[in-house]
């Protein structure tokens, strides 16, 4: 079974074959093409994997949901983007999407609807609980026992659409010691990159956002700084750079960190 | 001499209420000079929303000392009114506490709770004070409360001083005159508060004391018509509007942004020529706001139920590390304008340009471009505010009407336009990474 944990069905040519796959893995162009959320995108795929979730990935054919620009305020752009998807999916008839990107999740569940474009959207992290409740994810405790892990909220899961249990929920299966920053849940700091920030310098101020958010991350100790978001990922990990303590504390997605504690990673 | 203050009574009490009402009416104008949006839906959970959010003042226990102290200055002043009742029948008729004779040991209990919360709220006036000008509280020594609206919550504070110790002063020396005997002065039976205030008037005699109470009466009553008065042109309004902006909430999730039919049609038929299209009615003028006019009315109801708390500012990662945005700010600019264009209409009869407008001339683009569209300050807002949705609409304003965004995003753009991705990677990369993992 280990031989095919990297294995990556494209719905193009499942829809050739006259097969449909169980959900859509909505890849996002993090995942796809920065080099940081190319691994959370790696270790979701052992996942699903390893469990024989059949999925399927639109590849070449899936484009930016067009969440940037309609934060920024193009709206022209975002609909182009979104008609495009949306035609593409209904093409293929897709009823399910996960995905690990928050901002592709609030996105396609909320915004696509109107657009012609309803699916059942589901965040990976919401996945995951799904699937170790139905009992087809089995998480390994031990990896990380007596590890420290501290959740850090994304704003378009959390106060977006109130999804705040579910990494919770996957993070206590790895026998780690929870600990929650002073600003959690519905009142989490965000990392700084949403609404499109992540493509430009910030405003003149006093400080990076995402510097004060490490800050009260590292005000807890932790080992380990769990995200479920790959650009709170990439603002975290660079927040622990700027703070020089990336040997002692490191970034994960909640899927990498299922990955290593069943042993997903060669 | 009574029946000169009874006609003076009755006309300061019909004015007050006229000339209120002419400014509430006139807010209501205001408020309906934006855009429709339609709210209506789901009748039942509006008002379970608006007794759980407005009445039951959910959010403000996000702070419970605060909350605390805020619910005895709310709570006394829902029942104090309760009482204007009485006071506006004695005022007309020249009778002394009308209802003492006919509700007895209950009349007791409604004024003894009066009194008792009467207190308690000016403990909390006191304790709101301390917090604004000599605690400094960040939030509220911020740079958009510098001048009137400092002045204003002061003042509001202060005004609650004299209406409460108006109230204890009424009450205590009333009781003393009801032991004295005093002629006209009813029996009210033992005041929970009074008993211990009339303490204060032992060495009076009952003249002296007559005016005491006559005096700290119309100080009440005055000082009530006065603020009922203030109110509409203060952030005290929040203490009415809070329950229809509670009422008209958007249900939908923080994360949704609303459709832009007409360029969704747009795209659409550029897409596909041959695409069915439905006819927008009412089609917006503008992409997104320029000015308040092209805000909904939702948007405007909100400007005017902010009390200024600044709990959205003080949660907004932007504001936290110096950046210019303030959603408070956002609000008290939107009001600030509508009230200017309410003005102008009522000079010229109608909408007339004049020249200025909410973005550029109130808000800057250096301070929506500032926001993560987070959500913190929607979360914060204890009357349910949004102030990311008016940023959202000012942003679309700018990007799609004016170009007006920062190189960045238009190199952003262009990515997204000819490589799908933000970045400038080529899109036949895409699926790259299955050969990485």
């Amino acid at each position: 079974m280990q031989e095919n944990l990297t294995n990556v069905p494209i719905m193009a040519e499942l829809f050739a074959n006259g097969e449909s796959p169980e959900v859509l893995f909505w890849v996002g162009c993090a995942g796809s093409f920065d080099d940081r959320a190319k691994k959370i995108t790696g270790a979701f795929v052992r996942i699903l994997n390893s469990i024989g979730v059949r999925f399927a990935v639109l590849g070449t054919e899936e484009s930016c949901t067009g969440d940037p620009a309609r934060r920024a305020g193009n709206e022209f752009l975002f609909q182009m983007l979104a008609q495009n998807n949306i035609a593409v999916m209904n093409g293929y008839g897709i009823k399910k999407i996960v995905t690990t990107c928050p901002h592709c999740f609030n996105i396609l569940k909320n915004e696509y609807p109107a657009l012609g474009g309803e699916y059942e959207v589901l965040h990976h992290t919401a996945f995951l609980q799904q699937m170790i409740d139905e009992g087809r994810l089995k998480v390994e405790g031990g990896a990380f026992a007596g590890k420290r892990i501290t959740y850090h909220d994304s704003c378009y899961l959390g106060r977006a659409n109130d999804i705040y249990e579910a990494p919770r929920n996957v993070l206590i299966q790895l026998d780690a010691q929870l600990a929650e920053m002073k600003s959690c849940k519905s009142r989490g700091l965000c990392c700084g990159a949403g609404g499109a920030q992540m493509w430009k310098e910030a405003e003149h101020g006093n400080k990076e956002i995402n510097i004060e958010r490490t800050e009260q991350a590292l005000e807890v100790n932790p080992d380990i700084i769990a995200s479920a978001c790959p650009f709170c990922n990439t603002m975290m990990t660079d927040g622990v750079k700027m703070k020089e303590k990336e040997e002692g504390v490191k970034v994960f997605d909640v899927a990498e960190l299922v990955a290593m504690a069943n042993g997903l990673f060669a | 001499m009574e029946i000169v203050l009874q006609v003076l009574f009755a006309v300061v009490f019909g004015v007050s209420f006229y000339l209120a009402g002419r400014k509430f009416v006139a807010i209501r104008r205001n408020i309906l000079l934006g855009r429709k949006e339609s709210l209506t839906d789901q009748p039942a959970r509006r008002w379970k929303h608006m007794v759980l959010f407005a009445l039951g003042q959910k959010k403000m226990f996000r702070k419970p000392l605060p909350a605390v102290l805020h619910l005895f200055i709310y709570v006394s002043f829902v029942i104090v009114n309760l009482e204007l009742i009485e006071i506006a029948i004695d005022g007309v008729t020249g009778n002394h506490r009308t209802f003492a004779p006919y509700l007895g040991g209950f009349y007791t209990f409604v004024i003894s709770l009066i009194e008792t919360l009467s207190a308690l709220a000016l403990v909390a006036t006191l304790v709101f004070l301390w917090r604004r000008n000599v605690l400094k509280v960040k939030r509220f020594t911020q740079p958009e409360l510098k001048g009137w609206p400092f002045k204003d919550a002061n003042f509001i504070l202060g005004m609650e001083l004299i209406l409460v110790t108006a109230i204890l002063t009424m009450n205590g020396a009333d009781y003393r005159l009801q032991q004295l005997g005093a002629a006209h002065y009813v029996d009210t039976g033992t005041l929970l508060v009074g008993q211990f205030t009339s303490q204060l008037f032992m060495h009076m005699g009952t003249a002296s004391l007559e005016h005491v109470e006559r005096i700290a009466w119309w100080v009440h009553i005055l000082g009530i018509l006065f603020f009922l008065n203030y109110i509409p042109y203060s952030k005290h309004l929040h203490i009415i509007l809070a329950f229809p902006n509670a009422y008209y909430t958007r249900f939908a999730v923080a994360g949704k942004m609303e459709n832009m039919p007409v360029i969704a049609n747009e795209v659409k038929s550029m897409l596909d020529p041959s695409a069915a299209i439905t006819e927008i009615p009412d089609p917006p003028k503008t992409f997104g706001a320029k000015d308040v006019t092209d805000l909904t009315w939702k948007h405007l109801l909100d400007a005017y139920a902010c009390t200024e708390c600044g709990r959205c500012t003080a949660a907004c990662p932007a504001n936290i590390t110096g950046k210019q945005l303030s959603p408070r700010k956002i609000m008290m600019d939107t009001r600030d304008r509508l009230e200017e264009v309410g003005r102008n209409f009522d000079k010229h009869g109608a909408i007339t340009d004049d020249g200025k407008s909410l973005f550029g001339d109130y808000i800057t683009a250096e301070e929506i471009r500032a926001c993560t569209t987070c959500n913190a300050c929607v979360e914060e807002c204890p009357v349910g505010i949004q102030p990311l949705s008016i940023i959202l609409e000012l942003r679309r304003y700018a990007v799609m009407e004016q170009s007006n965004a920062p190189n960045e995003w238009n190199m952003m753009f262009n990515n997204m336009e000819n490589n799908q991705a933000p970045w400038q990677f080529n899109p036949g990369d895409r699926v790259n990474w299955k050969n990485e993992i």
